[in-house]
């Protein structure tokens, strides 16, 4: 085990009390309670923790949090490992296991790393180029990409843990917790506004939390924040998120916010919440995001060692550990000196500071001369060596125009670099929220300018750097936005700030490259996709000018950080090339999320049972204890066949088709959709609705319908009953019910808003029990004493209401089997006893429930049809042979016109017809294609194809329906289903088998 | 101003590499590239053309390309309103199959295929046109039946099918879950073994390489804001560079094609929606086939580069803005982990949308129109990315030719007059 010998005496905020053991690449190391793996890993000197996505590069840690490009690490082992993860967002615990990625067979030597010195041969875009030779080898290049891509590995089983969402609304939801995001929630929150406050880093103050320089009202920054958050803790409406990511910003002020509830150190066996995935609506949204610095660009520029330096602060001020004991400085602004002082303030030998600016004139700059800290102004690092780690950097002096370089080389030892190119804003979700960015010169950067939803950006979000302008910025932006959300609010005090003043900044962009023969040395623009500045060259010299091409085609931006360091940088190189202003150029857009998100969190509890709802009858637990099979229908399940001991399948569904047409049978169709009807105007929507004749049907009476789309297809049907006066009961198929609901609303509620129609889906409201055979009347007879059932009283498609078994019910005569059957609804919660009622008191007629499958076969044995079977959008009621349904009356229906359009009249249709296998064993498979003469091999001309096919025990002989081109004109063709290893000869018939087909 | 700076540089470079091979590439890596060629030229709009193209995507590239290439057509321009390649076909989920049940669709999405299979070489630009497979799971009884009617229409039109069995299912891809116990269970599926991938960029740029080369000028950032017609013939186009003539102008603008038409005084029955797409961090391959599920909403392929790349259905509303709602995206994500638990800790990267034009039957329209000498190619939807090459190739004829062929004849805007739909909703709840 290695002590941590880059761990400062004094600085941080850890528990050293604390001391946690965890393993990288199989090596232990000790951290304390409150290290990331990345602060630990530095505390131990280890900066060599991944390789690059192309060329295999050494790469260390770059900066802190979404920003990190480089230092993406794997996390845990087997099912609850995570890949990609930032090191810095990893809080470490006693026993995590991490690993480097992408590397083989070691980090520290890995073969991929010959991509490097090949790298002349796959400039950007090189594979757009080549691995077309020999033809078709494409597939066999693209398993070695494959293999040598992606990054991490995935979890190899199910996920341990949980997710969970949230719904929320808030006046005034903040972005950030740094100094204007505490400022804004300050003074919202005081208005009695409610406001959420979210920040990614789990303790609020972002970059306070890394400066020791500034005073707020005289106290230290981290303690006028702790005081803040004391504050803001003891106010009732306001809610705290620390660990949580906004991650999305969608229309109307909707956000995603993914809360890490689970903290990394605490590992635990019981499944746990990991992630709660926040939905807000808010009134006010205040983008306090802050500003991400930018890397230099110049040659080897990547090499592990070197980092952003204002993540070397945070390590020091945060983590007490210092990345190196012999720093060197490379800035082109004052902020860098920050970085420089507070490490000689730790004791750290700062090798110098390396400034492009010619004369830098500063507070800062002062305060680095005094203590000593060499400065070389005007100067440039121009390019770096180490392996591992970097070792020495070599500067020179930059000509006044920035482009060149001259005078002597001069070689500074250093164990690591702190680079500061400038800041860049974190517009991202400004940028998602529809904003408009433009370009502001003296940052370099795009900033927001227009907003299109309610969205003000403070702070560093706003391009602000100093810290006092950004508390003022949050203080008048948490007012305004609690105003604009409705509450009284008093502009509060603005506090006093002491912070240093910071200079302006020179941009020179690239760092010139020494001219070497032999090796041309890399200059990285984006690091983990390995995008370098020839790229961006090359790029532009190919026509990839629109930065949308510039990023697809160099993958510039494209990586796991999306861009954070690179995209400015890159847009501002283009626009050199392209001598044209950076506003032109523009920029790509910004896509959800803002850091990449667990698909679980938004996959949540919708999974397993609940991935969608199982419905299931008031009857099923009488199914299920029946020994039911079921099968899926929509949402439904519904019992498909009773199997009796060592019964078939064949055998069950045999046995109770011969039951319902000899003696009863009974079935559940509880699940087909209802839907209630009333209103002065119903008998006119139905009319309009379904093909046939409404206006005319009397109380007590039911009614077969179809209905169309506007293209004269079958969309569904049903049986509709009128109970009353203005008053119907509608069925629709099972899996139809809730696009026939939402179809009869658009119509009403778009087309027809003037009649008085309403619907109300009582699906779930009805139980329903139908017996049908020959001997259900006596059945119902001994339950209902209340109605005449005879078939003068009570005749086919009547309706009665009455009595059946104590229970109070809605008898229908309808039925889908030829035979005589009553389907009789009771209230969902009588539907079990009703069912066990019938078939207690049944037993003497020999009662035997049937499921789907027999339903199936009775209702085809009569040529019956079932929409979504032998229809599929493109059959007209004419097709099935079911003109006589439609009215050739009524002024319209919908669907009416398009019957008699040129394609839908011609005779060439394809239409219901029966279908008989000459063979009398064969069953021919439902969906097989019919053709009217069989080739030797495909391709064959197809004239339809089987839409049903069943044994028929009452025929005693299989029977199919199909669809088939002209069908009604080739009565007693024979036609051939051709399968794949033998073809059935089969002869067109009518479709009512039982009434023509004789035993 | 960028335009005319670079073509004030593309005037003065000299022994530009415009073939490429690894030859070429090696060549050029001496030389640092710095000799490579422009893909395509950044030229002025001109006053007049014969056939102007409305649309940079790849259809509208395509058509182009073959226009020049097959009809000898001279004197062509692409214009297009934003960077080329930048509507759906820079959005898209790039599932290429031609495994459709109906006659007609399953010709013009094999004529495709047959044109993918040769397309790199064609445009000696690799699109990484990958025939890993696509597989189509069933999870119901209903779905099974569905499945082996599409199957066997598909295998007597003489397209390639194999049906498997779970089992078989999780041979080819190990980390489906295929437990019978599942909410919705795989109970079986279809796979097209010459279906796959291929690099969306790369097929725009390809073809708008092909076509530059052959003379065709790509004008981008040119938005079409009306049309010159006389006596119902089309004379001209309008845009934003100023109004160009044009003998025949074929457009080609998916999801702003009822836009576009309105600007010509007719409508067409397409619905303009959004419809979403994401990618996940990239792992190490997990998965080296695209699955597509009907009942467990959702599809998935992973990209060379690692990444799983999912989408679902559009979402159902009409929009114009490239931006789809969330609860698509929850309900996909839950879909990919009900079938692929290993998901659940992996991380989603980026999120986008692109807006669809779906017709009624969820098939195509490519057609003469109402005016004379317009042509429109649009109504692909969610599932037009793999008609890329077939679709304008034929689009191209009907220009050239003022007739449709055979492949293209059943697509005409006459269809939605007579009746003959070629409803592919049935056939392919996710259809892409
Ligand atoms: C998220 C998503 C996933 C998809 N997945 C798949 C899939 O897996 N497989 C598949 O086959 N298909 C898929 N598709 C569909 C497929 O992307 C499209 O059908 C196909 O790319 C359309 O190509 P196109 O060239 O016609 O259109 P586009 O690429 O959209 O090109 C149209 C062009 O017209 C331009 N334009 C518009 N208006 C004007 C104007 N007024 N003036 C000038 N130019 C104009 C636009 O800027 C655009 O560049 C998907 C689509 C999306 C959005």
């Amino acid at each position: 085990m290695s002590s941590q010998r880059f761990r400062l005496r004094e600085a941080g905020r850890l528990d050293r009390n604390a001391p946690l053991k965890f393993k990288f690449d199989g090596k232990i190391y000790e951290g304390f309670r409150g290290d990331t793996l990345a602060s630990a890993l530095l505390a131990n000197g280890v900066h060599l923790v991944g390789r690059s996505f192309k060329y295999h590069r050494p790469r260390g840690h770059l900066g802190v949090g979404a920003v990190e490009a480089n230092a993406l690490i794997q996390v845990g082992e087997g099912n609850s490992t995570e890949p990609n993860i930032r090191a810095s967002q990893v809080e470490i615990y006693d026993g995590l296991v991490a690993s480097s990625q992408n590397r083989w067979p070691s980090l520290l030597f890995d073969l991929g790393g010959v991509n490097d010195l090949l790298g002349g041969l796959i400039p950007a875009g090189f594979y757009y180029k080549t691995f077309m030779w020999p033809r078709k080898w494409w597939m066999k290049y693209e398993y070695f990409i494959r293999r040598a891509a992606g990054l991490g590995k995935a979890p190899t089983g199910r996920d341990p843990d949980r997710y969970e969402k949230m719904h929320a609304h808030c006046d005034v939801l903040i972005v950030g917790a740094g100094p204007a995001g505490l400022a804004a929630a300050l003074a919202a929150s005081k208005t009695g506004a409610r406001v959420i406050i979210a920040d990614d880093q789990q303790t609020f103050g972002g970059s306070l939390n890394r400066e020791t320089d500034c005073y707020i009202n005289d106290k230290t920054t981290v303690d006028w924040c702790k005081d803040v958050v004391a504050t803001l803790e003891g106010l009732p409406d306001v809610t705290m998120l620390p660990n949580t990511t906004v991650s999305g910003y969608y229309e109307q002020n909707y956000l995603t916010l993914l809360e890490t509830t689970k903290p990394h150190f605490f590992k635990s066996t019981i499944q746990q919440t990991r992630h709660r995935l926040w939905k807000v609506r808010v009134k006010q949204v205040i983008l306090a995001t802050g500003m991400i610095e930018r890397p230099l660009v110049f040659a080897n520029n990547d090499r592990p060692g070197i980092m952003l330096s204002s993540a070397i602060r945070e390590y020091i001020n945060k983590y007490g550990v210092t990345p190196g004991q012999n720093p060197l400085i490379f800035t082109n602004n004052d902020d860098a000196y920050r970085t420089a002082l507070t490490m000689r303030q730790n004791n750290i030998n700062v090798v110098a500071i390396v400034d492009v600016r010619e004369n830098p004139d500063s507070e800062l700059f002062r305060q680095a001369k005094e203590m000593q800290i060499p400065v070389h102004v005007g100067f440039a690092v121009v390019t770096t060596r180490g392996y591992s780690r970097i070792k020495s950097a070599t500067i020179m002096k930059l000509s006044s125009n920035g482009k060149t370089l001259t005078g002597e080389r001069k070689v500074l030892g250093c164990d690591c670099l702190a680079m500061s190119g400038g800041w860049n804003p974190a517009i991202h979700l400004f940028s998602q929220s529809g904003g408009k960015v433009k370009w502001n010169d003296e940052l370099a950067t795009f900033i927001p300018s227009e907003a299109t939803q309610n969205v003000l950006t403070i702070g560093g979000c706003n391009g602000t750097a100093d810290l006092a302008k950004s508390l003022k910025e949050g203080l008048q932006a948490g007012i305004s936005a609690a105003r604009l959300s409705g509450n009284k609010a008093h502009p509060p005090a603005t506090p006093s700030v002491q912070e240093p003043v910071q200079s302006e900044t020179r941009f020179v962009l690239p760092i010139p490259t020494q001219k070497n023969k032999f090796v041309s040395e890399k200059v990285f623009i984006d690091f983990q996709n390995d995008v370098t500045l020839s790229d961006i060259q090359l790029a532009s010299r190919e026509g990839y000018n629109s930065v949308e091409h510039l990023k697809r085609y160099t993958t510039v931006g494209m990586g796991t950080d999306q861009g954070k360091t690179s995209n400015v940088n890159a847009l501002m190189l283009l626009s050199q090339i392209l001598d044209c202003e950076p506003e032109q150029v523009g920029y790509t857009t910004f896509r959800p999320p803002y850091a990449p998100t667990t698909i679980g969190a938004y996959a949540g509890r919708n999974i397993g049972n609940l991935f969608s709802p199982v419905r299931t009858t008031a009857i099923n637990p009488w199914h299920e204890e029946a020994g039911a099979k079921f099968e899926h229908v929509g949402q439904w399940m519904r019992a498909w066949y009773y199997p009796k001991v060592n019964e078939t399948m064949r055998q069950a569904v045999d046995r109770e088709v011969t039951a319902a047409r000899t003696n009863i049978g009974i079935l559940d169709a509880s699940t087909l959709g209802k839907i209630d009807i009333q209103g002065p105007d119903a008998a006119e929507f139905l009319n309009r609705v379904y093909t046939n004749a409404w206006l005319k049907l009397p109380p007590g009476t039911s009614r077969y319908g179809l209905m169309l789309k506007e293209d004269g297809m079958v969309m569904d049907d049903g049986v509709t009953t009128c109970i009353k006066e203005n008053h119907y009961h509608m069925t629709t198929t099972t899996g139809g019910a809730a696009s026939v609901l939402e179809w009869l609303e658009e119509w009403l509620q778009t087309e027809w808003p003037n009649l008085k129609v309403y619907l109300t889906s009582v699906t779930e409201q009805w139980a329903v029990a139908a017996i049908c055979g020959p001997k259900s009347r006596e059945l119902l007879q001994e339950l209902c004493t209340d109605i005449d059932l005879s078939d003068k009283a009570f005749p086919f498609m009547g309706y009665r209401e009455g009595t059946v078994a104590g229970i109070k019910a809605r008898i229908f005569r309808i039925s889908f089997t030829g035979e005589l059957s009553f389907e009789i609804n009771v209230p969902r919660s009588y539907g079990l006893s009703l069912w066990e009622k019938l078939l207690d008191v049944g037993k003497k007629y020999e009662i035997c429930p049937y499921g789907t499958e027999a339903m199936h076969v009775l209702r085809a044995e009569k040529g019956f049809i079932i929409v979504g079977q032998e229809t599929d959008g493109t059959v007209t009621p004419v097709d099935l042979g079911m003109d006589w349904i439609i009215s050739k009356t009524k002024p319209d229906f919908i669907g009416k016109r398009a019957l008699s359009r040129r394609d839908i009249i011609k005779a060439d249709r394809k239409q219901l017809v029966g279908l008989l296998a000459d063979n009398a064993t064969d069953i021919l498979p439902e969906g097989s294609q019919i053709v009217e003469e069989v080739l030797p091999k495909p391709p064959m001309s197809m004239i339809g194809h089987v839409t049903s096919s069943y044994f028929s025990p009452n025929c005693g002989r299989p029977i199919a329906m199909a669809l088939i081109k002209s069908g009604r004109d080739r009565m007693g063709q024979t036609v051939y289903i051709p399968l794949k290893n033998k073809s059935i000869a089969a002869t067109i018939t009518n479709v009512n088998f039982l009434d023509n087909v004789s035993k | 101003m960028i335009e005319k700076r670079e073509k004030a540089k593309s005037r003065t470079s000299t022994h530009k590499e415009n073939k490429y091979s690894l030859f070429s590439l090696a060549k050029n890596a001496v030389s640092k590239h710095k000799n490579w060629s422009q893909a395509w030229r950044s030229p002025e709009l001109k006053p007049e053309y014969d056939i102007v193209v409305i649309g940079a995507g790849g259809h509208g590239l395509a058509t182009a390309y073959y226009l020049a290439k097959e009809h000898g057509s001279k004197n062509i321009a692409v214009i297009d309103k934003g960077w080329l390649g930048g509507g759906n076909t820079g959005r898209n989920t790039t599932i290429i199959r031609s495994n459709y049940m109906w006659d007609e669709s399953a010709g013009i999405y094999e004529h495709s295929l047959k044109l993918w299979e040769t397309l790199s070489h064609e445009l000696n630009f690799n699109t990484m046109f990958s025939q890993r497979g696509v597989l189509t799971l069933a999870h119901t009884e209903h779905e099974l039946k569905e499945m082996t009617r599409r199957v066997e229409a598909i295998r007597l039109n003489g397209i390639d099918s194999e049906v498997l069995s779970p089992r078989a299912i999780k041979q080819i891809v190990p980390i489906i879950d295929i437990n019978p116990q599942l909410r919705y269970p795989v109970m079986g599926g279809f796979i097209q073994r010459r279906g796959g991938t291929a690099r969306h960029d790369a097929v725009a740029w390809g073809y708008a390489r092909a076509a530059d080369q052959l003379g065709v000028d790509i004008i981008q950032n040119c938005e079409v804001t009306g049309f010159n017609i006389k006596k119902g013939a089309i004379t001209g186009v309008k845009t934003v560079k100023g109004e160009i003539k044009a003998n025949k102008v074929g457009c080609v603008v998916a999801g702003h094609a009822g836009v576009v038409a309105e600007m010509a005084g007719f409508r067409l029955p397409i619905d303009s929606r959004p419809l979403q797409a994401l990618v996940s961090e990239p792992i190490k391959p997990i998965l080296d086939t695209v699955i597509m599920s009907n009942s467990v909403h959702m599809y998935v392929s992973q990209s060379d580069k690692g990444e799983l790349v999912l989408g679902a259905g559009a979402d159902s509303y009409n929009s114009y803005s490239q931006r789809g709602s969330l609860n698509i995206i929850e309900g996909m994500l839950a879909a990919a982990v009900e079938l692929f638990p290993v998901f659940s800790r992996l991380r989603m990267l980026r999120s986008w949308g692109g807006i669809v034009d779906t017709c009624p039957d969820a098939s195509p329209i490519i057609s003469k129109t109402p005016v004379k000498n317009l042509y429109f190619n649009c109504g692909w939807g969610t599932g037009g990315f793999k008609a890329t090459p077939g679709s304008g190739h034929v689009f191209a004829d009907l220009i050239a030719k003022d007739e449709p062929n055979s492949i293209a004849a059943p697509f005409s805007l006459d269809r939605f007059v007579g009746g003959y739909l070629i409803d592919e909703h049935g056939a392919a709840g996710v259809a892409h």
